[in-house]
C-alpha cells in the first residue's frame, strides 16, 4: 500500500482508520467555527434539526467579524441571536471589534497541528499554515457539526507545491499566492488538498504561511497544508507532534516554484486567476486602496506598506482604508506608531474585522472606481458595488499605488 | 430519484455572489423571498422565467466563491431540484447535497436552454436524458450523500438521526 499525504493522515486520524484519497468518510472534527455571515442561518438550522446542545462547548467558536460595526437593526438581531446561543451553550464568542475569525483562531491558539477544523467561511484554509486541515463549510454543515461533532467528507487528492529559493526584496507571499492561483486557475485544485513542501518554507514567517494558505481556496482547494517546523513549534510553545507526508505518498500533480522568479503581481477585475505582473500594467489610475482582510491585515503587512510609502503621503483623491485584522494587531500597530504614521499620511482606519472586503461593512467604492486591495476576491460586486473594479495585490503594491494614485510597482516606489 | 424539467443554461465559473448578491441577504434569509433575486446581477429577468421543477445547467466550477449556503438555498427556494454542471465548486457541492438538491457532474455541452432534461439517480448509476436522448450515464452517488438528498437535506436527515453513522 502506498504512503499517505498530510491530508490523508489528518483525515485518517479523524475517521479512526486509514483512509485514502477518494474515499467517502465520516470524520470527527476538533473545532467548529461560525461567523456572523454563516452563523445565524446555522443556528436556525440547529433548531430545525432538533439540536438540543452542542457536542462540546470547548470546540465551538463564534466570531462576529463580517458586520463591524453593525450596519442595521436586522443584522443586530442576528448578532444578538449568536450572543444568546453562545451564552446558553457556554461557547466562546469573539464580539464586534475583536477581529477576523481567521486571525483570532490562530492568535488564541485554537488551531493545533494535526487538527481537523471546519469553519463557516471559505477562507478556513488559512489554518493549514499550522500543519492542520482547515476547510470551509456551509450553514447546514455547521449546525450538524455543532450537534454531532462529525461530518461527511470526501478524502481529497493532493497537489504538492514545492517552494525553493528566496523571494526578492518587495516581493511577498501574496505575490506568490497570486502566481499560484494564476498557474492552477480558479478551479485547478477543486476538491483537492494543496500540500506545501520545499526548503523555502523555513524562511517564510507564520504571517506569510497564513497568506498563502488563505489564498489557496481561490484555486478551489478544500484545504492547504504546510508541514510543521521550528517556527510552528515556537508559535505553539513546544509541540512537535507534526504530521508529515510519507515519502511514497501519491500526489495528483506536483508543481515546483522558484521564489526568486516571482515578481509583484496583481489579479485583474473580475477574476482572481487573471493575474499579471505589476510591471506590465503600471500607471492604471487607482481610486481606493484596502490594506487589511484575513489575507493581509497583520502588523507585518502594515510595516511593509509603510516602508514602501517612505515619506510620501497618500495621493490626493485616493482613499486608503486600513483595517487591522484583529484587536491585538491594532494594539501592536498603535504601540509601534504604525497607525499614527498611516493616519498622518491620510489613511482612514476602520475597526478590526472584515471591513469593506465583501461589502458587508462601510467602505463601498463608487461607480467606475478602481480599487487596489490586499483582499482575496475581486468578483463583480464583491465590495458592494457592481460598477467598481477590484485589483488584488500585496500590501507593498497597494502602498506604492496609494502614494502614486496609479497602479505602481513597489520596487520603483520603495526607498 | 427521478426528475424532469426545462433547462436554464449558464456558463463557466458562476460564483455564489452571482447566484444571490451579498447585499440581498442583509435583508432576509428567507429562501423563497430571496428566490426572486436569483442570478439578478447576471440577468435581472432570470428569476421570473423559472418555474418549479426547472433544472439549472452550467459549465465548469459552478458555485465558486464564498461558502455561503444561502446560494444553494435560494436555488431550492426557486423550486429547482437539480443542477447539472461540468464541475462544481467544492463548498457548493457540499451545500447543495446538504440542501437536498441533486447535483450531477457531466459534460453539459449538448444541453440547450429550453431543452427537456430528465435526471435519474439510483443505487447503480446516475443518468441524464435530453429531449429523450441519453447523454450521460455514470457512477452512482455515494449512498451517504443520496440518503441526505432523499431525506430532503441535512436538516431532516439530522432530525431523524441526530448524527452520522460511520
Ligand atoms: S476578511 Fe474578507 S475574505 Fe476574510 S473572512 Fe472577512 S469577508 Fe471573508
Amino acid at each position: 500500500m502506498s504512503g499517505l499525504t498530510i491530508a490523508e493522515k489528518i483525515f485518517s486520524s479523524h475517521a479512526g482508520r486509514t483512509v485514502h484519497a477518494g474515499e467517502d468518510i465520516v470524520a470527527s472534527v476538533d473545532l467548529v467555527m461560525a461567523t456572523d455571515g454563516s452563523g445565524p442561518l446555522a443556528l436556525d438550522l440547529f433548531k430545525k434539526m432538533d439540536g438540543k446542545a452542542v457536542f462540546d462547548p470547548e470546540k465551538i467558536v463564534m466570531v462576529l467579524d463580517h458586520y463591524v460595526p453593525c450596519p442595521n437593526d436586522k443584522v443586530a438581531a442576528l448578532q444578538d441571536g449568536m450572543r444568546a446561543f453562545a451564552a446558553a451553550g457556554n461557547c466562546r464568542i469573539f464580539d464586534l471589534g475583536e477581529g477576523i475569525c481567521h486571525q483570532l483562531l490562530p492568535e488564541n491558539r485554537y488551531i493545533q497541528p494535526g487538527h481537523l477544523i471546519v469553519g463557516g467561511d471559505s477562507h478556513s484554509t488559512t489554518y493549514g499554515a499550522f500543519n492542520a486541515v482547515g476547510t470551509g463549510i456551509g450553514s447546514s454543515d455547521l449546525a450538524a457539526a455543532m450537534i454531532a461533532g462529525k461530518l461527511w467528507f470526501k478524502v481529497p487528492h493532493s497537489i504538492r507545491i514545492t517552494l525553493n529559493g528566496q523571494l526578492k526584496r518587495w516581493v511577498t507571499a501574496k505575490d506568490l499566492a497570486l502566481c499560484i492561483v494564476g498557474l492552477l486557475g480558479a478551479d485547478g485544485a477543486a476538491y483537492k488538498a494543496i500540500e506545501f513542501s520545499g526548503c523555502a518554507i523555513g524562511d517564510l514567517p507564520i504571517d506569510d504561511r497564513m497568506t498563502l494558505c488563505n489564498m489557496m481556496v481561490e484555486t478551489g482547494a478544500k484545504c492547504a497544508v504546510m508541514p510543521g517546523d521550528a517556527l510552528t513549534r515556537s508559535f505553539y510553545g513546544g509541540t512537535d507532534r507534526f504530521v508529515s507526508a510519507d515519502e511514497d505518498a501519491i500526489y495528483e500533480q506536483s508543481v515546483d516554484i522558484d521564489l526568486g522568479s516571482i515578481e509583484p503581481m496583481v489579479a485583474l477585475p473580475h477574476h482572481v486567476d487573471t493575474v499579471a505582473p505589476v510591471s506590465k500594467l503600471s500607471d492604471l489610475p487607482m481610486h481606493m486602496g484596502v490594506l487589511g482582510t484575513c489575507t493581509n491585515g497583520r502588523v507585518s503587512d502594515l510595516e511593509l506598506a509603510l516602508s514602501v510609502m517612505g515619506d510620501s503621503p497618500v495621493a490626493k483623491g485616493f482613499e486608503l482604508l486600513v483595517v487591522p485584522a484583529s484587536r491585538s494587531v491594532y494594539l501592536e500597530a498603535l504601540r509601534k506608531g504604525l497607525i499614527e504614521k498611516l493616519v498622518a499620511k491620510g489613511a482612514v482606519v476602520l475597526p478590526p474585522g472584515c471591513g469593506p472586503c465583501c461589502g458587508s461593512s462601510p467602505g463601498i467604492p463608487s461607480n467606475g472606481e478602481n480599487v487596489i486591495s490586499t483582499a482575496n476576491r475581486n468578483f463583480i460586486g464583491r465590495m458592494g458595488n457592481v460598477a467598481a473594479n477590484i485589483y488584488l495585490a500585496s500590501p507593498a503594491t497597494v502602498a506604492a499605488s496609494a502614494v502614486k494614485g496609479v497602479l505602481a510597482d513597489p520596487r520603483g516606489e520603495a526607498r | 430519484m427521478n426528475f424532469e424539467g426545462k433547462a436554464h443554461l449558464f456558463g463557466d465559473d458562476i460564483n455564489t455572489d452571482y447566484i444571490i448578491s451579498s447585499r440581498r441577504k442583509r435583508d432576509t434569509l428567507d429562501e423563497v423571498a430571496l428566490a426572486r433575486y436569483l442570478m439578478e446581477d447576471l440577468d435581472p429577468s432570470f428569476a421570473a422565467s423559472v418555474s418549479p421543477g426547472d433544472i439549472l445547467v452550467a459549465g465548469k466550477n459552478f458555485g465558486c466563491g464564498s461558502a455561503m449556503e444561502i446560494a444553494t438555498l435560494v436555488i431550492r427556494g426557486a423550486g429547482i431540484p437539480v443542477v447539472i454542471a461540468k464541475s462544481f465548486a467544492r463548498t457548493f457541492f457540499r451545500n447543495g447535497i446538504n440542501c437536498g438538491i441533486l447535483l450531477v457532474t457531466c459534460d453539459t455541452g449538448l444541453i440547450k436552454s429550453g431543452d427537456l432534461v430528465a435526471v435519474g439517480s439510483n443505487d447503480d448509476f446516475t443518468s441524464v436524458t435530453v429531449n429523450g436522448k441519453r447523454i450521460y450515464s455514470g457512477a452512482a452517488l455515494p449512498a451517504s450523500m443520496r440518503s441526505i438528498i432523499e431525506s430532503g437535506g441535512l436538516v431532516s436527515y439530522m432530525r431523524n438521526s441526530q448524527g452520522f453513522s460511520n
